[in-house]
């Protein structure tokens, strides 16, 4: 198994296709059921997306994370966008900026086990967000 | 990828065949919007067989493309949508609300066919 990182730069709409490709694969890889790594790449798209519609462009980092007794996958989205000034609301459904269907956050967090925001307006925004192997 | 369109009586068939970028999913569109009028098709079939994930964007043009035939006066049917992107999609919160979906591609042609009935 690879224990290296995946990086894909996010610039346009076709990396988000293949940000999402690489999580399946690396989902596949770490041993994850095959309806497992469809909500892992699923979750990778819509990040990728709120790259692409709010910061233009950003990076997905993708890694295979151990924990107490169990693997997992990260996934890593960062940008230096303009950032979300209130978090609390972004991650309520139905809620967007973009004219998008707002539902990208709250949506991840229920794709994934784990879930972490960081934002600061004017600097950019991370996501870090876990699943784990059942 | 442009997806192709295929003409068969009064249906229009698209079939999706791998991942789709946004400029595709908004080429079929239009595309398909521009063959119903041409062709004055009564039905649509968007066979997603192919696809490895549905996003929100992804959702959101195939009702987007549903209710601009509708208004057309013809009949979208998505099928296909396989059992794990089904159930991320319900995960993700996204509805193909107001679409009519069916298992595969001969259900869908059942479906438009009975509609189609209807509409004498």
């Amino acid at each position: 198994m690879s224990d290296g990182e995946i990086q894909v730069a996010i610039n346009s709409d076709q990396d988000i296709i293949l940000a999402r490709q690489k999580g399946r694969a690396l989902a596949t890889e770490i041993g994850f059921a095959s309806s497992d790594a469809t909500l892992i790449a699923t979750a990778i798209s819509e990040l990728a997306r709120n790259i692409v519609s709010y910061a233009t462009k950003g990076q997905i980092t993708l890694k295979a994370v151990n924990g107490a007794n169990r693997q997992g996958l990260a996934i890593v989205a960062s940008d230096q966008g303009p950032g979300i000034s209130d978090v609390p609301q972004a991650l309520r459904d139905g809620f967007s900026t973009s004219g998008s269907l707002g539902m990208g956050l709250p949506g991840v967090r229920r794709l994934m086990d784990e879930f972490e925001i960081t934002s600061q307006p004017g600097r950019g925004t991370t996501v870090v967000t876990k699943k784990w192997k059942q | 990828m442009e997806v192709p369109i295929l003409k068969q009586g009064d249906v229009l068939i698209a079939t999706f065949q791998a991942a789709l970028s946004d400029a595709d999913l908004n080429q079929l569109r239009s595309g398909l919007v521009r063959q119903v009028v041409r062709f004055r098709s009564r039905g649509v079939i968007v066979d997603v067989t192919a696809m490895d994930v549905m996003d929100s964007f992804a959702s959101r043009t195939l009702r987007e493309i549903a209710h601009m035939i509708r208004l057309r006066g013809a009949e979208t049917v998505i099928v296909g949508i396989q059992p794990e992107v089904a159930f991320a999609m319900v995960q993700l919160g996204l509805t193909l609300e107001g679409v009519a979906t069916a298992l595969d591609l001969e259900e869908g042609l059942i479906y438009l066919n009975e509609k189609f009935e209807t509409m004498h």
